[in-house]
């Protein structure tokens, strides 16, 4: 069952389209991991989402109801977090906590606002204001708003924002745990690529307001697309050697460095066609990540 | 809504901001009363100096009800400036925090929001004026005490029995709530257009000063506009100390010279308030948030 269901939708800004025809569905229980460059639209369209920002055209259905016309009732069972953790400063986490929980769910008492500021880590600093707090800390008790009356759907804007390696580490723990023990659906955007591989099931790219790709992590990082970064010590002899032969469709259009994209069973082959050249290697790099395969399409559709 | 307007109320009442009204208020009340308890004989000679030949006035005329009336002259000029500190901020401080989209993501409406902050917002400004009524009025007949109210109009003399008084602050008071939530509903307006704290409560305050100088100034021109503006009318809580009098020229007990002028006066200043709430709802409604 799709619980976001996005039909044509499209916001422009004067003559400026920041979002252009896009549709997608998110399916229950899934982590969708939604990525583009800075300015690509993905804010703009979390903001549809949420109501925040009027689409110019399209259609939005959230737990199969449509947005326009059951906004409150569909908000009861949504929970965000938008770009940056602006909260109160002259109110403490607990506070926070309290008032938003209010307003989304009558159930909101203190164990379960004790249980969210756990899962967060900041029990601790329950009652301390939200001035004394770090942008790390902010960004998790931005995550404990979303999360506090107990919603079906969590949609996190760049949820590791100012976060310390540990704290993304706990982040995505905690995605991880939502979507697998507590069944939750999730869509997450964050400009981490390698964070988005660890915990997305299924990922969309959108480059200026359309989309670019989409599927399933496994299915998009196709093992006959392994990315192979090239170092030599003369760079130009080697591009001869990968022009002249059949390795030249498989040449990146990057300016840092000799890249490729191909078949993995074919590396072998490459290698020793630069070795029988006398190109001086340094060394072959395979790599198949999502970072890779993002700059790929990215670049591609420039 | 009652949820929207406690949690409200609590964020006011939890910004320390909040208290700089209060503080001022008391301030100000606190140096006058003190001014004209040390020295008040010398300026109620002053007050009556043009009629000490014609008329003899026994009691106490420095008293409490005229401390009061003194004090709410002076002070309800500055008092709606200190109401759009906190009013002309609502939406547009939020939206500067960035919180207001937290707001606008949970299961309330816009118009929800708005018309649930301008309540607590005009809840504020009531209490605000409650603190004003306790401390300028309440205050001053402890310290004053009390006696028949005598008061110099600009080329008559006005008294009011002490037992007809009370009642008129009353009506004063209930009169200054709907000029103050004018004011409130002006800062409202403001915040809605705004995406900045500090434009929109100068924006309030310049729109008071200009409004307030086009409704004094007696230039023809302005004349036809001057029944609708809000500032002509936000100070007509002193026409419930005109009096009427009989054929000897004795204050009639209980009357107010001009009723129908109040009347009009509320009713102008209640069609602001409805069009610029109104207005609010309609421009936070279109709006997409963007901070």
């Amino acid at each position: 069952m799709a619980v976001i269901q996005v039909q044509d939708l499209s916001k422009h800004f004067g003559t400026l389209k920041a979002v252009d025809q896009l549709s997608f569905s998110v399916n229950a229980g899934e982590v969708f991991g939604f990525l583009g460059q800075n300015g690509s639209g993905k804010s703009t369209t979390i903001r549809m989402l949420l109501s925040l920002i009027h689409p110019t055209s399209g259609h939005i259905e959230l737990f199969g109801k449509s947005m326009e016309s059951n906004r409150n009732e569909i908000l009861e069972e949504v929970g965000a977090i938008i770009e940056r953790p602006d909260l109160y400063p002259y109110l403490t986490a607990k506070e926070h906590l309290q008032l938003f929980g209010k307003l989304r769910s009558k159930q909101i008492n203190a164990a379960s606002i004790n249980d969210t500021l756990i899962k967060v880590g900041l029990f601790e600093r329950a009652n301390d204001k939200v001035q004394t707090f770090s942008l790390g800390m902010k960004q998790r008790l931005g995550i404990a708003i979303a999360l506090v009356h107990n919603p079906s759907l969590i949609i996190l804007d760049e949820p590791t924002n100012g976060l310390d390696p540990q704290g993304i580490s706990d982040i995505r723990n905690l995605i991880k745990q939502l979507a697998k023990q507590e069944g939750k659906t999730i869509l997450v955007s964050s400009h981490l690529l390698s964070e988005i591989e660890q915990m997305a099931t299924q990922i969309m790219i959108i480059h200026k307001g359309q989309k670019i790709a989409e599927g399933p992590i496994q299915k998009l990082l196709d093992p006959t697309k392994m990315i192979v970064h090239i170092k030599t010590i003369n760079d130009v002899q080697t591009l001869q050697v990968i022009l002249s032969g059949s390795f030249s469709n498989y040449l990146l259009p990057r300016t840092d460095g000799i890249y490729l994209c191909m078949p993995d069973y074919e590396i072998p082959l490459l290698n020793a066609s630069l070795v029988n050249a006398g190109v001086g290697l340094i060394g072959v790099e395979t790599r198949n990540s999502l970072e890779d395969y993002f700059l790929q399409v990215t670049s591609n559709s420039n | 809504m009652k949820q929207i307007i406690s949690i409200e109320l609590y964020k006011i009442f939890r910004r320390p901001r909040t208290y700089i009204a209060f503080g001022a208020i008391a301030a100000l009340i606190m140096v006058i009363q003190f001014g004209l308890k040390m020295d008040g004989q010398s300026y109620a000679g002053f007050l009556m100096k043009d009629i000490n030949d014609t008329l003899t006035v026994d009691g106490n005329v420095l008293n409490g009800y005229l401390i009061c009336y003194i004090l709410l002259q002076l002070l309800l000029v500055h008092v709606p400036l200190l109401v759009a500190l906190i009013a002309a901020d609502m939406i547009s401080g939020e939206a500067n925090l960035g919180t207001l989209r937290l707001l606008f993501t949970t299961p309330y409406s816009r118009t929800q929001w708005v018309v649930g902050k301008f309540i607590a917002a005009s809840i504020y400004t009531i209490v605000l004026l409650i603190w004003l009524a306790i401390l300028a009025l309440f205050l001053s007949m402890w310290v004053f005490g009390t006696d028949d109210l005598f008061l110099m109009k600009s080329n008559y003399v006005v008294l009011i029995q002490e037992k007809d008084v009370l009642w008129r602050y009353v009506g004063a008071f209930v009169f200054a709530s709907f000029s103050l939530l004018t004011v409130t509903s002006l800062g409202f307006l403001m915040s809605s257009i705004a995406n900045n704290s500090i434009g929109p409560i100068v924006g309030t305050m310049s729109a008071i000063v200009f409004f307030t100088i086009l409704s004094t100034l007696n230039i023809p021109l302005f004349s036809i506009i001057k029944p609708y503006l809000f500032t002509t009318h936000m100070n007509n809580w002193k026409e419930f100390f005109d009096i009427k009098v009989d054929d000897n020229n004795e204050a009639i007990f209980g009357t107010i010279l001009n009723l129908p002028k109040i009347k009009t006066s509320l009713i102008v200043l209640t069609v602001h308030i409805i069009l610029f709430v109104s207005a609010s709802v309609i421009i936070t409604k279109r709006k997409d948030i963007l901070s």
